[in-house]
């Protein structure tokens, strides 16, 4: 499998959140902006490239008993190093990312790719499924976050696009969470099927 | 008085599937019938209120003296994996019946950000031992609750006609859009 593939795979063809449908805690919780969107996939993508490389490098030693719990283990760590850096330099984005950003830790994708991918195959073909499948994450839930706020408050990363008086409050608020992520998703597998 | 608030506040105000989005994965992933999302229900509750009870002794016991709150994460993720792992072993030899119905809900309940996201939030709101109990076993009770309709509104929607480019999971998450928008009119009640 050629490196490319490996890193444009989470981009597009297994895309995490549109096609996958993994993370949806995550996808759902933060997009109220697109800059929390795209906070909250750059922290996820750099736990997930960081534990792709760590399992990939020790998957080998690791008894397969207690495989799952040690995947956890390293994961965690990053989430707690990334959880610190956060708060001590980007407390805004991490006040307003609270909870989220310790559930990093039981994501779906996380895991998934540890078990499905890095386990499996050396270090640096992991470290580019992570930033893959990372980067990817990123993008969804960017786009997400972009729909939201500009349908929401006619902004797009805070920048005013409709008048001021605009405002359709409710896809800040939870239904438009699952709202626009549903006929997101209708469009998208409306794309994928034409082409 | 004060443990009906934290009750309704946490089954109806502040759902934990429908408004503060924790636990979508099961939400998504059991609720094709009424009788797994049960099934489900139960399996969370129990494991909800053990895993909130055991990492708040610990947090208060052990972390916070010894001044380690960063391992937080760790400790909560590891106690929550283990705790699950123990339940199956003791449920497969005390109550095979019981076994039988939680079984394979078990596994999944470990990668359901609901449960470490309960424990966290107890620590945050500082609630006393009895509070957090009650605060998890209500956030588990607004959990079966959000999944037991979502899995009565699917049964139904198998019947129907659903336009093609929305089948599946579209036109699942627009129904929880609705959902959503309907438990919306619980907020200001608390």
């Amino acid at each position: 499998m050629s490196n490319l593939s490996n890193l444009t795979r989470g981009l597009f063809k297994e895309n995490p959140t549109f096609v996958l449908l993994l993370g949806m805690c995550p996808t759902l919780g933060v997009t109220t902006s697109a800059i929390n969107g795209m906070g909250m996939g750059l922290a996820t993508a750099f736990v997930l490239v960081m534990s792709n490389l760590v399992i990939s490098l020790v998957a080998n030693s690791i008894p397969d008993k207690i495989r799952i719990p040690s995947f956890i283990v390293i994961i965690a760590a990053f989430v707690t190093i990334v959880d610190m850096s956060m708060a001590a330099y980007l407390p805004s984005l991490h006040e307003s990312l609270g909870l989220f950003i310790p559930l990093i830790v039981v994501n779906c994708i996380v895991l998934g790719r540890a078990e499905a991918f890095a386990s499996k195959n050396g270090a640096f073909a992991s470290m580019l499924d992570g930033l893959g499948m990372g980067l990817g994450f990123t993008m969804s839930l960017t786009i997400l976050g972009c729909v939201r706020e500009l349908l929401g408050s006619g902004k797009i990363f805070n920048l005013p696009v409709f008048n001021e008086n605009y405002g359709m409050l409710v896809f800040v608020l939870a239904p438009g969470a699952f709202l626009a992520l549903g006929y997101l998703i209708a469009f998208i597998n409306r794309i994928r099927k034409t082409n | 008085m004060e443990y009906i608030l934290i009750f309704i506040a946490a089954v109806f105000v502040n759902n934990i599937v429908l408004a503060q989005f924790l636990g979508i994965c099961p939400f998504l992933g059991v609720s094709k019938k009424v009788s797994t999302a049960l099934g489900m229900t139960g399996a969370v509750t129990f494991v909800m209120v053990l895993a909130t009870l055991v990492t708040f002794i610990v947090q208060k016991t052990i972390l916070d003296p010894f001044n380690i709150g960063f391992m937080q994460t760790i400790t909560f993720i590891l106690i929550i994996a283990a705790l699950v792992q123990m339940v199956e072993i003791i449920l497969k030899k005390v109550s095979p019946a019981l076994y039988q119905a939680l079984g394979v809900f078990l596994p999944l309940i470990t990668t359901n950000c609901a449960v470490l996201g309960v424990a966290i939030m107890v620590i945050q709101k500082e609630f006393n031992l009895l509070e957090s109990i009650v605060f998890a076993a209500s956030i588990a009770i607004g959990f079966g609750l959000a999944l037991t309709i979502f899995a009565g509104i699917r049964e139904q929607l198998n019947l129907v006609n659903v336009p093609k480019g929305m089948q599946g999971s579209p036109i699942a998450l627009v129904t929880a859009g609705l959902l959503a928008m309907a438990f919306m009119g619980f907020s200001g009640i608390v």
